[in-house]
């Protein structure tokens, strides 16, 4: 069920997490970091081909963002991604207000917009049939966000973000299907394969 | 010349001060960025790391989104401390028990104890008695600091050890220290 889908603001095509996950990481030359949110997000992240680069959440509900954006400011030369779930992001609004204060100009930002917490049991969120993820963002000052009408457009705009002058925020409305992979779930070793893809780490 | 006197005196009584020893331990363990909620304590630290070009300090909306942003500055390479309050702390056991800790990212955690030594808000006083057993759950280096002779030690070394050791560790700046928030009406 998707009751998100009656909101005239997000009348956009419903897209699939994984594809578009994948569309993403097959634009990734530059060993971009990618931060895969709790759950499904991290899960179509790992499934969409195992990069040095990508950081899976194995808890911590609504941090994908603020997470990534310690990575951009410890890295301004370096492109940062991060992938969260709508239930997430609901957790961490007020993060929304804090990147477009801070305004790294090195971060994208995607929002899986299911409606749902699909992970557990597909509930609807309390934003899904009244609030507009895109329009709340615009509004915590994020000004370069918007909602992608169809595959082509995400890829659009995933591009158009890489010569911002500032954050970038692109809404999807997804389908209702679970992830496609399952993260191996050993934290030290994300970590530390993470800093060793950022250069941070030499291996041993 | 009797200006300059002046400011370097001012100066080294500051740095003598609770919040002078943080802010140079801080920048001698380049310690960068300090994302913070504040606390009324914190308000003369939370300044000075505003004046100082060294650090990146801002406000944050929730600790937890602190605590999520240090973790990622420091799998990129820049070190960080989170500002807190007693009730700031008690919102964090999520993220400790499922990044901090098992990630083994040594997050920085300054905390201002409320609720103890001389409080008037009740609840402030029941917040601040969950600290510890969180801390002593997750086999958490923690210490309390009461004396400023024994602050730069404290601080430094647990720096130190928490870089050294990839662990979380709170320091909690008890009223003793900071002299804390009375009641002023
Ligand atoms: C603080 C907290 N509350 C609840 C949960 C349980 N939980 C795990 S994932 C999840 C739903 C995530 O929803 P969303 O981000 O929209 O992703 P989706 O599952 O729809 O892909 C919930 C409620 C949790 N892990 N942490």
């Amino acid at each position: 069920m998707n009751t998100a889908t009656k909101t005239p603001a997000r009348n956009t095509k419903v897209m699939n997490r994984f594809d578009l996950t994948s569309r993403l990481v097959a634009k990734l030359k530059n060993e971009e970091a990618v931060v895969g949110g709790i759950g499904n997000t991290n899960f179509d992240l790992w499934a969409a081909g195992h990069r040095p680069q990508n950081f899976y959440m194995l808890g911590s509900m609504g941090l994908a963002f603020p997470i990534a954006l310690g990575v951009a400011l410890a890295q301004p030369k370096r492109r940062v991604f991060a992938l969260e779930g709508d239930g997430s992001l609901l957790m961490q609004l007020g993060s929304l207000s804090t990147i477009a204060t801070l305004a790294p100009k090195n971060l994208t930002m995607v929002v899986m917009d299911n409606g749902i917490y699909q992970i557990t049991g597909a509930q609807p969120t309390p934003a899904a049939a009244v609030s507009d993820l895109v329009a709340i963002a615009v509004a915590s000052g994020l000004r370069s966000s918007s909602w992608a009408a169809d595959e082509d457009d995400f890829e659009r705009l995933i591009d158009q973000s890489l010569a911002s002058d500032g954050p970038t925020l692109i809404g999807v409305r997804i389908d209702d299907k679970p992830g496609t992979g399952a993260t191996r779930r050993d934290p030290v070793h994300i970590r530390e394969r993470f800093m060793l893809g950022l250069g941070v780490r030499q291996p041993l | 010349m009797a200006l300059a006197e002046d400011q370097s005196s001012l100066k080294s009584a500051s740095e003598k001060s609770w919040h002078g020893i943080v802010l140079q331990t801080l920048k001698r363990n380049e310690v960068r960025l300090v994302p913070y909620v504040p606390d009324r304590v914190l308000t003369p630290l939370i300044k000075n790391l505003h004046a100082d070009p060294f650090f990146t300090t801002f406000p944050t909306a929730r600790e937890e989104e602190a605590v999520g942003i240090v973790s990622g500055a420091w799998m990129g390479g820049m070190r960080g401390a989170v500002l807190m309050q007693t009730s700031g702390f008690a919102t964090l056991a999520n993220v400790l028990a499922s990044l901090a800790v098992p990630y083994q990212i040594p997050v920085i955690m300054l905390v201002s104890e409320r609720g103890t030594l001389g409080e008037f808000n009740y609840g402030q006083a029941l917040v601040c008695r969950t600290m510890r057993p969180v801390l002593d759950s997750l086999a958490m280096e923690h210490h309390t600091v009461t004396r400023l002779d024994e602050f730069e030690f404290i601080i430094d070394r647990s720096i130190k050890q928490a870089v050294t050791t990839q662990a979380p560790v709170a320091l909690i700046l008890s009223p003793l220290l900071t002299g804390g928030k009375v009641f002023d009406k």
